[in-house]
C-alpha cells in the first residue's frame, strides 16, 4: 500500500547543523495491518512516520501511496491527501485547549465544509463508541490522559481515514490505559484500517496485535 | 456552493470561538481599536457637521457683500456708494446693511447689532438671538438698557428672540431699529457699514465682484463662497489641531493594536501546527485569521463609529466641543442635523480596518507555510 525506496531526510542542509534523520529507508507497508516503527529515541522514526503521513517531504527517495508517487505533490495536494487518507493520534495528543471534546474532534472536517447536524452526529457517535459520551462537552485540559487520547483517536477517526498513523501513543499511558489502546487499535484493525504506529515501548512492539515491527537505528532499517 | 458556505460557517464557528478562548487579549485590542475610531470619527463627524450646518445657513446670506476700505482697514460706506455703483447686469437687488459688534460688560461678552432688511423691528425695541435670551434671562416685553460708546444710555423692550434653528449664526445678535441704531452708535444719515447684492446666476458672481471692484476701487467685495471656504478653513485647521494634539495617544493605541494583533503567541503557533496537521491548508488558517480580524476591527469600527455618532449628535460631542466649535462667552447652542459622508466612512474604514487585517495575516501567513510535521516533534 505504501511503498518508500531509497528515502533520505536531512535537517537544515548545507548548514553548519546539517542533520540527516534519515539515510537510505527502502520499506514497503502492507494495508490492512498494524506496523510498529521500533528504535531508540533519535533512530528516525518520527521522521520516518511523518513522511509516511505526508506531514513533511523527503529530501530525496520516493512515497508511493497506493502505486502513485506523492513524494512530489505540493503542499495542498499533499494536504488534500492527509485529511482524506490519513488519521492522525499525537504523543501529546495534541488538543486544542479551550475547546470541548466533540468540539476537537470535529476540527479535522471543518475544511471539507459538512453539514452542522451531519458532523456533530458523526464526531458524537466516535465519542460514543470510545467511551466518551459522557465527557463530550467537557473542555479537553479538563480530562484525564486517558480520555485526552480516546479524543485524539476520534478526531483521527473523523474523516474516516484508510490509514490510522500513531506517534509513540502509549508513552504518556500507565499500562492499563496502554493494553485498552493496543484493543482500540484491534477495532481499528478489524474494521478494515490500516495502522502504522511509532513505539519503543515492549508493550506496543510486543503485542500480538502488531503485525509487523520495523526497527530503525541511526536513520536506517536494522533487523529486529 | 453549499459546502463553500458550510466551510465558512464552520470557520467563523471555530474563529468565534478562538477569541472567546483568548479573551482578554482580544477584548483589550478590540476596546483600544474601537477606542481609535470613536476619537477619530468623533473629530470627522463633528466638523463635517458644522460644515454642513455652516454652509446651510449661509445658503441665505447674500452672494456679495461689499466693504469700503480705508488704509485696508473696513471703513462706512459713505452716501452715494450705491448710486456710483450703477445698474450692474445680474444683480437682483442691492441694499445697503448696518450692523456693528457691542461689548456688554455685564456679561463680558461681545454682541452684534444688526438692522434687519425687512425693517420689521419697531422704534425702541429689540428681537434678541437665543443665548442672549439665555445668559442675560431674557423675555418678550422685559426691558434692557445698553449704555452707548457715547455714554449715553438707551433703553429698550424685548420683542421677540430668535428661532433656536438659526443659533449657530444668531446666538449673538441683536435686531433694532435703523433710527435707533443710528442713535446708539451715531451713525451718521446715509451712511451704512456694508453693501449686500443678491445674484441670481451664481456664474456670473465673480463678473459682478470684478464690476463693483471697477466702479468702486476702494471697496472689497467678498463672495458667499469666499466665506464658505473660510469658515471651512477654520473648521479643518480646529479639526487638524484636534488630530495634532491627540496624535500621539493616537499613535501610541495604534502602535499597541499593531503589537497585540501582529504577535502570534506560542500557543497560537502550536494550535496552527495541529490544524495544518490534522488537514487545514495554509490557505484555511489564513482564512480563519481573515475571519477573526475582520470580527474584530468590523464590530469594532462600527462599535466606535456608533459611539461616535451619538457622541456628536446625541451629547453634542461633549469632549471635543470646545476646541472644534471655538471659544466664545456666548455659547451658541444648536443640535446638529446628523449628517453621514459615505467617502468620510470609507476613508476611515481603509485606514483603520485594513491595516489591522494586514498586520493579523502577514504573521499568519509566516507561520502557516511552516511544514505541518513541527507538531509531531512538540
Amino acid at each position: 500500500m505504501i511503498e518508500l525506496s531509497g528515502i533520505r531526510k536531512v535537517f537544515n542542509q548545507s548548514r553548519h547543523n546539517e542533520y540527516r534523520a534519515l539515510d537510505g529507508i527502502d520499506l514497503f507497508l502492507a494495508g490492512r495491518q498494524i506496523t510498529a516503527l521500533s528504535g531508540p529515541s533519535g533512530s528516525g522514526k518520527t521522521t520516518l512516520l511523518t513522511l509516511i503521513g505526508c506531514l513533511a517531504r523527503p529530501t530525496a527517495g520516493r512515497v508511493r501511496l497506493r502505486g502513485e508517487d506523492i513524494s512530489g505533490l505540493p503542499e495542498r495536494f499533499l494536504t488534500e491527501i492527509r485529511r482524506r487518507t490519513f488519521g492522525f493520534v499525537f504523543q501529546q495528543f495534541n488538543l486544542v485547549r479551550g475547546l470541548s471534546a466533540v468540539d476537537n474532534v470535529m476540527l479535522p472536517a471543518y475544511p471539507l465544509g459538512p453539514t452542522h447536524r451531519e458532523l456533530r452526529d458523526r464526531a458524537e457517535a466516535l465519542l460514543a463508541r470510545l467511551h466518551l459520551a459522557d465527557r463530550r462537552d467537557a473542555r479537553v485540559e479538563w480530562l484525564s490522559g486517558g480520555e485526552q487520547q480516546r479524543v485524539a483517536i476520534a478526531r483521527a477517526l473523523i474523516n474516516d481515514p484508510e490509514i490510522v498513523i500513531a506517534d509513540e501513543p502509549t508513552a504518556n499511558l500507565d499500562t492499563a490505559l496502554a493494553k485498552a489502546f493496543m484493543g482500540i487499535l484491534e477495532e481499528l484493525h478489524a474494521e478494515g484500517r490500516t495502522v502504522i504506529l511509532t513505539s519503543h515501548d515492549p508493550l506496543v512492539t510486543g503485542s500480538v496485535a502488531v503485525h509487523r515491527v520495523v526497527a530503525l537505528r541511526d536513520g536506517r532499517i536494522v533487523p529486529p | 456552493m453549499r459546502t463553500w458556505v458550510a466551510r465558512q460557517a464552520w470557520l467563523i464557528d471555530f474563529t468565534v470561538g478562538s477569541l472567546a478562548r483568548r479573551k482578554t487579549k482580544n477584548l483589550g485590542l478590540w476596546l483600544v481599536y474601537a477606542t481609535l475610531v470613536f476619537v477619530l470619527a468623533s473629530v470627522a463627524l463633528y466638523t463635517q457637521a458644522l460644515r454642513l450646518e455652516a454652509a446651510a445657513v449661509l445658503a441665505h446670506s447674500p452672494e456679495v457683500i461689499v466693504q469700503r476700505l480705508v488704509a485696508g482697514r473696513h471703513d462706512l460706506i459713505p452716501p452715494g456708494y450705491l448710486e456710483r455703483m450703477g445698474r450692474i447686469r445680474g444683480v437682483q437687488k442691492r441694499e445697503g446693511r448696518l450692523w456693528g459688534y457691542y461689548y456688554d460688560p455685564v456679561l463680558k461678552a461681545n454682541y452684534t447689532f444688526m438692522v434687519p432688511p425687512d425693517a420689521g423691528v419697531a422704534r425702541g425695541t429689540l428681537v434678541v438671538g437665543p443665548a442672549l435670551e439665555r445668559e442675560r434671562g431674557l423675555a418678550r416685553e422685559n426691558g434692557i438698557s445698553f449704555r452707548a460708546y457715547s455714554g449715553r444710555l438707551f433703553s429698550f423692550t424685548v420683542a421677540d428672540v430668535l428661532p433656536a434653528a438659526t443659533e449657530l449664526m444668531s446666538a449673538d445678535l441683536v435686531l433694532m431699529h435703523e433710527e435707533d441704531f443710528r442713535a446708539f452708535f451715531e451713525y451718521p444719515a446715509g451712511h451704512f457699514t456694508d453693501i449686500a447684492l443678491s445674484v441670481a446666476n451664481p456664474r456670473e458672481v465673480r463678473t459682478v465682484a470684478a464690476k463693483v471692484a471697477a466702479a468702486l476701487p476702494d471697496s472689497r467685495p467678498i463672495l458667499r463662497e469666499e466665506v464658505l471656504r473660510t469658515y471651512a478653513s477654520i473648521l479643518d485647521w480646529r479639526e487638524g489641531l484636534v488630530l495634532a494634539v491627540l496624535s500621539g495617544a493616537l499613535l501610541a493605541f495604534a502602535i499597541l493594536a499593531w503589537e497585540k494583533a501582529s504577535g502570534l503567541s506560542a500557543e497560537e503557533r502550536r494550535e496552527i501546527g495541529i490544524l495544518k496537521a490534522v488537514g487545514w491548508e495554509t490557505g484555511d488558517v489564513i482564512l480563519m485569521k481573515f475571519w477573526e480580524g475582520a470580527l474584530i476591527s468590523g464590530s469594532a469600527f462600527l462599535a466606535g463609529y456608533l459611539a461616535a455618532y451619538l457622541h456628536v449628535f446625541r451629547f453634542g460631542a461633549t469632549l471635543f466641543e470646545p476646541v472644534l466649535k471655538g471659544w466664545s462667552v456666548l455659547y451658541p447652542r444648536f443640535e446638529l442635523v446628523p449628517a453621514i459622508d459615505g467617502l468620510q466612512v470609507a476613508t476611515l474604514f481603509l485606514l483603520t480596518v485594513f491595516p489591522y487585517t494586514a498586520a493579523v495575516l502577514v504573521p499568519i501567513w509566516r507561520a502557516a507555510v511552516t511544514d505541518p510535521d513541527s507538531v509531531m516533534r512538540q
